[in-house]
């Protein structure tokens, strides 16, 4: 059992949003990202901004980083495929785009159609020159988006941290 | 119909020193090229459908400064949904104005939506923007530069244009990081 119940993994990504004093955050939902988008719903100076589409957190957040705000787009594997011609912007600006990605389609998946994106989901990030890093346990999460971030934000390049499924699903199933 | 780029540099013709513009793909970029170059313009040369979340960004992290987004028809459609998030956000210093010519101009003038029965201002109030509003006549500048700069944003604006494309006049550099860090330094600077 990876879920150790040792480390509540959505407050230590929000401590490290907290630090990295990233105060815009993009979402268009996912279970896997709901109690940390809570957690940022109730702090006053952090906006969080409900997208029709996982693209228009890139433009979002390279027009904030243009005016000297930080920001965070938090989606689902299969919003990564919506990003893909977006991603031309902070890669030709050299924005630094940065992301979370709950994953699906890769571990116990029971719905097929979440299998092509989630399985596409590394290679098209690598492929629009946004590097990618990865948490497969919950003790991990913290320090990797923490990493990424740093990451991103020190080099001007765009990281997108994965929460890998086998996590996530075993934090759901003790939920549910 | 108006012409687009007169009426621009109308607008544009004593520009407060803190507003920041922001251009989208083709002819939009030209007439803001052609206004005169400006370290507080942003103008896009691809990534078309970004340029309305872009500006929807720098209005939240610059709420003291007033955000001008001048796109096409054919830049919006490609993302009408960010109509609907900048009506949810609400930011009071974003104004959007829309050039529509009705047509791709920049790929040999196919219609777009709006040359057939689409309405950009009737899907502006429906996604929830209040202040919004369509002008057809070069005698409406003075009410334009007004909505412009009067209201309180989210402000939308339709200005049905003449299709034939104006003279290509290029921005500062088609460089993605020079003409970022210039415009960012500037908008950072006070």
């Amino acid at each position: 059992m990876v879920d150790s119940g040792k480390t509540n993994w959505h407050e230590d990504m929000f401590s490290v949003l907290r630090s990295q004093n990233i105060t815009l955050v993009g979402h268009v939902p996912d279970a896997g990202h709901t109690p940390l988008i809570r957690l940022c719903e109730r702090q006053n100076d952090m906006d969080v901004v409900t997208l029709t589409t996982e693209e228009e957190g890139v433009g979002l957040l390279s027009g904030a980083w243009a005016g000297g705000r930080k920001g965070v787009l938090l989606m689902q594997s299969s919003g990564v495929g919506n990003c893909i011609n977006a991603l031309a912007l902070p890669q030709i600006c050299r924005i630094p785009f940065f992301t979370i990605v709950s994953m699906r389609g890769e571990w116990g998946e029971f719905i097929p159609w979440q299998v092509p994106m989630g399985q596409a989901t590394p290679s098209v990030l690598g492929a629009m020159d946004v590097k990618v890093f990865r948490a497969d346990r919950q003790e991990d999460v913290g320090v990797t988006v923490d990493a990424a971030a740093n990451f991103s934000f020190n080099t001007r390049q765009s990281s997108a941290v994965l929460l890998s499924q086998k996590m996530i699903g075993a934090k759901q199933f003790k939920e549910g | 119909m108006l012409e687009r780029r007169p009426l621009l540099k109308s607008i544009l013709s004593d520009r407060p020193k803190d507003l920041l513009a922001v251009s989208g793909l083709g002819s939009s970029t030209w007439d803001l090229s052609a206004v005169g170059d400006h370290h507080k313009n942003f103008c896009f040369i691809g990534a078309m459908g970004q340029a309305g979340a872009f500006a929807l960004g720098l209005a939240m992290a610059q709420k003291e400064k007033r955000v001008l987004l001048v796109t096409g028809d054919g830049e919006l459609l490609m993302s009408l949904g960010i109509l609907a998030t900048i009506a949810n956000q609400g930011p009071e210093n974003l104004v959007l104005l829309v050039m529509d010519n009705e047509s791709y101009a920049e790929t040999g003038g196919q219609p777009t939506a709006t040359a057939g029965p689409t309405d950009l201002e009737q899907v502006a109030r429906g996604c929830g923007i209040k202040e919004t509003a369509t002008f057809q006549n070069e005698e409406e500048t003075e009410e334009i530069r007004k909505m412009v700069y009067g209201r309180a944003g989210p402000v939308f604006m339709n200005i049905k244009v003449f299709a034939k494309p104006p003279d290509l006049v290029f921005p500062h550099s088609f460089d993605g990081v020079t003409a970022i860090d210039r415009f960012r330094k500037s908008v950072l600077s006070n």
